[in-house]
């Protein structure tokens, strides 16, 4: 690049090159690396603008970065822009931002540096940007390090410590020193002592400098004084393929040709329909070759070869070791030592941040089965529609979502006309159908059915086959961060505390209301409680209206996790059943813990065979096929009409 | 005096007079003896319809006789279906890598040729193994056999484990769904073996029979699923109408009432869960060389469900009630979606009827079982009952 | 010759079947093979939508040949083996003489062997696994090396991506499109324990523990970046989970194979801003000729409708066939074919797209950072890349070769030189 610098330089004329070069013309050398920036170019440009040292160039730099170059397409020069309506443009001098002229927005080109080049320029700007007056800017160069850390940001960051006045600013720079010194420190003391502060420290980036000092390579007869990790043992802890090759290289070993080389030397040495004297039809098996091959080579016309020759054989008396890259035996024991404590403390961690997830699972299996659960125990009905119910309320939450505008708002408001639009057509539902089935379970399953086709494909045909975003407020997202290992979203922890909330409602109601009474009444003996003056048709309308409520509910909580479709309801209707099942009909304890055995199930299952999702999903749904068979009333059997009788 | 079988089941006669008819004309009017009339497509609809009313007959007596709503059967259809699609996709690619490596250097081995119909069949899918399921794929014998033997075996495993802890009603339909659902699942991950997703497509090409026209195969298929609907139809009616039936039925009506008249209830229920899994499999084994490809979405448990809406629209508990459900319905859901019938503008909004199908069938659905529980052929019944 | 033989045949058809419409005869039929109910309807609608806009645009300009077009549409259902029933119908009963259709492999495969048992012509315009050549089928989509060899290559050049994961719904173009990135990777020197891969289930939701598998790859201090061939609706709790765990597109950079303008249009990306895509055409690609396509897509269907690649697709492809038949004067499927090789035509992102004699389309790569408002920046254009039916990275696939014009077979192995088979794979 520097000979192109030159080469122009000489073809400017000397009027030019009296003055210093403008920070315009510096670029135009480089003109295509800066139009089509590249990881690959970007020092390059880097270079050419740092000798010339250009007034305005560290500001370019961060412009650049930040996408705030644009380029005039006819000449090719870069301009800074403002503009008032985002078609006309007026163009700004690079170096003192006088205004240059005005061009339309197609007579321009914005410059996109990709993230690449970007994260070059941010950290090549960390040396300036370390000690900046302004915070924002020394968070940057923050980010800058840790997401590129590199030797040259280690002595201009230490400096800058002392004088960080802002605490946190100052304990992100003090751990980041730390992350240095592991790799930069001059002196191994410093570096050891480094690595020993992150002993348990649960941070990817603390690993992510740890795990490289214990790089190692596997070598055939490693050089005395090397750093030596351990003896491999081919076969077991060395691909046998990598041995050998590691072998050959070291001339310890005769190339052995693979099978298909073989088979390819048999077809060059064919003579007469036989090859090394063997008939070619005898060819037709593995054997019959290997002796071919064995007759030619015996004759010196192909590479040296026998039956049973293997690599493994071949290598079987060398010795391979595992060195590390690191030559200070002192430092990768300590690393190796804060690596096992540090996976200590992640393996705690991640089995905890496990049982979050499935906690989470659990709670969003416990909010779609509990309406099902009631209506199941009390009146022996199972709703296939359940599913759809949920999808209804989803809807209705990307309804009200589309009339109010304010995500918070849209999102309280959703909640209770939800439960009021499910709670409708679930009465209309069981009034309109359900009760004539009664004491035909079999036809109820069916009937509600046919409801569940008609709902989903009138959802398609009013929402479209298109997933609708049912977005959550600003303050659910992101998540609750504990540390590198163990988080979780905040609108899952919202789910989470909505199904405890909806867990004491209903205890509240079923426990302590009126209400509760008749329906406990009537779930135990619909006859006994309808002697003793307990309406069963009303408590029956009013009981399934809840459990339909409830899955309008659960319908605005997992369409804000989500997605909204018209199949929502689908791909949650078995889970629920299956909670409904595992844990026993008709008692919202037993729906607990059934959500919680399948939740954690499903994410215990995930942990041993994490390559998979379907498989965990399968294996659980067998595991409960085999659970019914040891209780087959669920983990709380409930006296009295439960269904099925 | 006993009176003979058939003379005590005229619908016997009236439904093989009929079957062999529609045969007859179908035959006749088939591209197959150069008429035009009836399309190879739709001949290959009509042997399907067929294989359907099969599953429909196998469905019924499970549940219209038996009183077991299970929806699983659509699974041991669709595992007949793989266990013959195993078959044909292997010999189908062994010829074509047989007829490759003819012209080779050396003549392969049969490692070699192994290989190559590996990578040919698993290539598609991203692998290359043939895996140890497929042990017995090279024989039509073994792979016949399997078709009666996996899903015979499942069912008699799940029925096993089911009915011994006494699990019935709606417990039993949830559970039949969920083993449908794990095993569709299961068919999906693409390390199942049975190529995922995809599934096994080209079926309906024969392995030794290219030469011969799609229009006479699907005749051949056409007549093979008319013959085992005949069978079944005949199976089904002598088995409802001896003392096994009426036992079968008494379980469906008082299950507790028979256990104590000394009947081995559980031991009935397995025999008719087992053995109409048997048919549903022969249906399925018989259905996809005609529909060309299998694959898990066939197996999903809406398939089951919509069982069960053939049978009960048709009318539960008597065998051509299920024949006449699964054929109607299905062809009709095949004329509606395929954009047959008419769209009927309201002036504000056009009913297309492939949007509106699925609603029409769920409410008519909802319909026949709240206001006509025993279907058409109820009202079949009440017709002939009358005249 | 056998226009005149099918007119005469169409007429004895029509007047034994006597219901048949007689005006078919001065038509040219077109058929549009996409599902419009079932859970494809999402993505087909849109293409059988294009299709009957550009049939109506041909028209407007005077038909083919001086007929008019008329299309035959019919609704497989997202139903694999229905796809091959109508298929024939189309083929066997409408008499068409090309198909637009399919979007699924698996419907693809479906549909192969009665296309080539009846010599019919397809048209599919998605991206795929490719592994497959046909000689009844022209591949408008992108192939493996037209939009993940790419993608990947900037993954490693430009972002400095040392470690991958590749996360895939559990069907045929992630298992494939993954099988030959891991060996492309491997041979860049990408060891195999800086692969992760990952499979889920269609339609999957529960993200959290695969994306803090994700975050959990960075442990050894390499960086890490991610390809997505997730599908469809799954994308959207994918990215909410990444939203969430708060992973920027500079720490963990996605791009996804799958994820156009359509798909994004279901989701709130100001949280996505960054994150990558890569297809072979964007609609905030800037030419004429796009402006102009935007602009009758929307009159037609309405302002808020987006532009995708696979409605280029059938653009280009729609065009292509339409000067193929010009040229061969007839609509005869082997004259057609022959025609088709070497046809160009304008793509709607600038440049010039090639008809090749292994069916594929010579295209350009993108990639296109998300925005705000649910379309992508681009970042990066190349060159045309030609199409390639087998994948160089895979050994069995490296000796094959697609050539129907001069060899003419899709599965020449180079090796031994022999056709493999003349028929597809399927």
């Amino acid at each position: 690049m520097f000979r192109r610098l030159l080469s122009l330089l000489c073809l400017l004329p000397l009027a030019a090159f009296a003055q210093a070069p403008s920070l315009q013309d510096v670029l135009q050398t480089q003109q295509d690396a800066v139009e089509k920036a590249s990881r690959k170019t970007v020092d390059q440009v880097l270079a050419a603008l740092v000798d010339a040292q250009a007034p305005g160039t560290l500001e370019f730099i961060e412009a650049w970065g930040d996408k705030r170059v644009w380029m005039r397409k006819d000449d090719k020069l870069f301009f800074y822009v403002v503009t008032d309506d985002n078609q006309t443009y007026t163009l700004l001098d690079l170096a003192t931002r006088d205004p240059a002229g005005t061009a339309d927005k197609r007579a321009l080109k914005q410059l996109k540096p990709n993230s690449g080049v970007r994260s070059v320029l941010a950290s090549y700007l960390v040396q300036f940007q370390l000690s900046d007056p302004d915070p924002a800017r020394r968070a940057d160069a923050l980010t800058a390090i840790e997401r590129a850390p590199d030797e040259s940001h280690y002595a201009p960051l230490q400096a800058s410590v002392a004088d960080e006045g802002d605490a946190t600013l100052r304990a992100r720079k003090e751990r980041l020193v730390r992350l240095l010194a592991v790799q930069y420190a001059p002196d191994p003391a410093t570096r050891i002592a480094a690595i020993e502060s992150f002993a348990g420290d649960l941070g990817v980036d603390a690993r992510s400098v740890l795990n490289p000092i214990l790089a190692s390579t596997p070598v055939l007869d490693a050089p005395d004084g090397a750093n030596i990790a351990r003896a491999l043992k081919p076969g077991d802890d060395l691909d046998i393929d990598t041995a050998f090759d590691l072998a050959l290289a070291a001339d310890k070993v005769a190339p052995i040709p693979s099978v298909a080389e073989r088979k390819a030397a048999l077809e060059a040495n064919i003579t007469d329909g036989t090859v090394g004297g063997v008939r070619l039809d005898l060819l037709n098996t593995q054997e019959g070759r290997d002796r071919a091959y064995a007759a030619l080579s015996h004759a010196g016309t192909v590479p040296d070869w026998q039956p049973g020759l293997t690599k493994a054989a071949a290598i079987a008396d060398l010795t391979f070791t595992e060195v590390y890259a690191e030559p200070d035996p002192a430092i990768t024991d300590a690393a190796a030592a804060t690596l096992a404590s540090i996976n200590r403390a992640v393996g705690l961690n991640q089995m905890l941040d496990l049982s979050l997830d499935a906690l989470s699972l659990a709670s969003i299996y416990f909010l779609a089965a509990i309406g099902l659960a009631i209506t199941f125990g009390v009146m022996g009905v199972i709703n296939m529609a359940h599913g759809e119910f949920i999808m209804m309320g989803a809807y209705t939450g990307y309804v009200i979502q589309q009339i109010i505008p304010d995500y918070t708002v849209s999102i309280l408001v959703a909640v209770p006309v939800a439960f009021a639009v499910t709670f409708a057509a679930g009465v209309a539902m069981e009034r309109l159908v359900i009760r004539w089935l009664y004491n035909r379970p079999l036809e109820t399953l069916l009937a509600t059915f046919g409801i569940s086709i008609a709902l989903q494909q009138l959802a398609k045909n009013i929402f479209g086959t298109q997933a609708r975003p049912l977005t959550s407020p600003g303050w659910l997202d992101g998540a609750w961060v504990l540390n590198d290992v163990v988080s979780i979203s905040y609108i899952r922890i919202a789910i989470f505390v909505l199904s405890l909330i909806f867990l004491a409602l209903l205890l509240f109601i079923l426990n302590r209301t009126r209400l509760g009474l008749e329906v406990r009444a009537v779930t135990q003996n619909p006859r006994m409680a309808a002697s003793m003056g307990i309406n069963p048709d009303r408590i029956n309308m009013l009981t399934f209206g809840l459990g339909s409520g409830i899955a309008g509910i659960a319908g605005v909580a997992i369409g804000l996790y989500a997605k909204v479709t018209s199949e929502l309801g689908a791909d949650y209707i078995v889970q629920s059943f299956m909670t409904v099942v595992v844990g026993g009909v008709g008692n919202i304890w037993g729906t607990l813990l059934g959500a919680g055995l399948v939740g954690s199930l499903q994410k215990g299952i995930e942990w041993f065979n994490p390559s998979n999702t379907l498989a965990a999903q399968t294996y659980m749904i067998l595991f409960i096929i085999l659970f019914i068979q040891i209780r087959p009333r669920g983990i709380i059997a409930l006296k009295g009409r439960a269904a099925g009788d | 005096m006993q009176k003979s079988f058939l003379a005590r089941n005229p619908s016997v006669l009236i439904f093989i007079g009929c079957l062999a008819a529609f045969t007859l004309a179908v035959t006749l009017l088939s591209e197959a003896t150069g008429a035009t009339f009836i399309s190879t497509s739709f001949v290959k609809t009509l042997g399907k319809t067929l294989c359907l009313c099969l599953i429909a007959i196998a469905m019924d007596l499970v549940w219209g006789y038996c009183g077991i709503l299970s929806l699983g059967h659509f699974a041991f259809f669709g595992l007949g279906g793989y266990m013959i699609g195993m078959w044909l996709m292997y010999e189908r690619t062994k010829t074509i890598v047989t007829n490759s490596l003819e012209n080779a250097t050396l003549p392969p081995t049969a490692d070699e040729v192994r290989d190559a119909i590996g990578t040919q069949i698993f290539g598609v899918v991203g692998g290359a193994e043939i895996p140890p399921i497929w042990l017995f794929a090279d024989s039509l014998f073994a792979q016949l056999a399997l078709v009666v033997l996996v899903p015979g075996l499942l069912a008699l495993v799940f029925g096993w484990l089911a009915f011994r802890s006494r699990v019935t009603g709606v417990y039993l339909s949830i559970l039949t769904q969920a083993m449908t659902l794990a095993l569709s699942l299961y068919l999906f991950q693409n390390d199942s073996g049975l190529r995922g997703n995809n599934g096994l497509s080209g079926l309906q090409n024969i392995p030794g029979l290219s030469h011969i026209s799609q229009a006479t195969l699907s005749i051949w298929f056409f007549w093979a699923s008319a013959v085992a609907l005949a069978l079944g139809y005949l199976l089904a009616v002598f088995v409802t109408n001896g003392k096994f039936g009426s036992v079968i039925r008494g379980i469906r009506d008082d299950e507790a009432r028979v256990r104590f008249l000394g009947y081995n209830v559980e031991g009935y229920k397995l025999v008719v869960f087992t053995g109409t899994a048997v048919i549903a499999a022969i249906a399925g084994a018989l259905y996809y060389p005609q529909a060309g490809i299998i694959n898990p979405a066939e197996i999903a448990p809406i398939a089951s469900i919509y069982l069960a809406v053939w049978v009960a629209i048709g009318g539960r508990g008597r065998i051509y009630g299920a024949v006449i459900g699964a054929a109607f319905v299905s062809l009709l859901s095949s004329w509606f979606t395929g954009g047959g019938a008419p769209d009927v503008p309201l002036g504000f909004y056009t009913i297309k009827w492939t949007d509106w199908w699925l609603v029409l069938l769920g409410l008519s659905f909802v319909a026949v079982t709240l206001f006509a529980p025993q279907g058409i052929g109820g009202l079949i019944d009440k017709l002939v009952r009358k005249s | 010759m056998n226009i005149l033989k099918k007119t005469a045949l169409c007429a004895v058809a029509s007047g034994l079947m006597a219901g048949s419409a007689l005006a078919a005869d001065d038509t040219i039929k077109v058929g549009v093979l996409h599902s419009l109910s079932g859970t494809m309807a999402i993505s087909e609608t849109t293409l059988k939508d294009t299709m009957l806009m550009l049939i109506d645009q041909q028209n407007e300009k005077g038909g083919v040949m001086g007929k008019q077009l008329e299309a035959v549409v019919v609704d497989p259902a997202s139903d694999w083996p229905l796809f091959a029933e109508k298929a024939r119908e189309l083929l066997t009963v409408h008499d068409v003489d090309v198909i637009f259709g399919n979007w699924t492999s698996v419907s693809r495969k479906s549909v192969l062997p009665v296309i080539e048992e009846l010599n019919g012509l397809l048209f599919y315009p998605v991206q795929y696994e490719g592994e497959e050549s046909s000689k009844n089928v022209f591949y408008t989509g992108a192939a493996p090396n037209q939009q993940a060899i790419p993608a990947t290559d900037y993954f490693l050049d430009e972002l400095g991506v040392e470690k991958f994961a590749l996360l895939g719904t559990d069907y045929v173009y992630p298992r494939t499109t993954n099988k030959i990135l891991e060996q492309y990777l491997k041979g860049k020197g990408i060891a195999e324990s800086d692969i992760f891969v990952n499979y889920t289930p269609f339609g999957h939701s529960d993200w959290s523990k695969i994306v803090a598998d994700v975050v959990a790859l960075g442990a050894d201090g390499k960086k890490v970046g991610v390809i997505s061939t997730i599908n469809g609706d799954a994308n959207i709790g994918f990215y909410k989970e990444l939203a969430a765990a708060g992973i920027s597109a500079d720490d963990i950079p996605v791009v996804a194979f799958s994820v156009g303008e359509e798909e994004l249009s279901g989701l709130d990306t100001a949280n996505l801003v960054g994150h990558l895509a890569a297809w072979n055409y964007f609609q905030s690609a800037e030419s004429d000729a796009n402006e102009e396509f935007i602009a009758a897509w929307k009159a037609k269907m309405g302002d808020e409708r987006v532009t995708n690649d696979p409605m280029e697709a059938h653009y280009i492809g729609f065009n292509m066939w339409v000067n193929a038949v010009e040229a061969a004067g007839s609509t005869d499927v082997d004259a057609v074919r022959a025609a088709m090789y070497g046809q160009e035509f304008p793509n709607l992102t600038g440049g010039t797209a090639v008809m090749l004699p292994n069916h594929h389309l010579a295209k350009p790569v993108l990639i296109g950072e998300i925005q705000e408002d649910g379309q992508f920046d681009i970042i990066s254009q190349t060159e045309e890349v030609p199409g390639d039916a087998w994948t160089d990275f895979l050994p069995e696939s490296a000796v094959l070769k697609s050539d129907w014009k001069d060899l003419g077979c899709g599965m020449y192995n180079t090796e031994t030189s022999t056709c493999v088979q003349i028929k597809s794979n399927y």
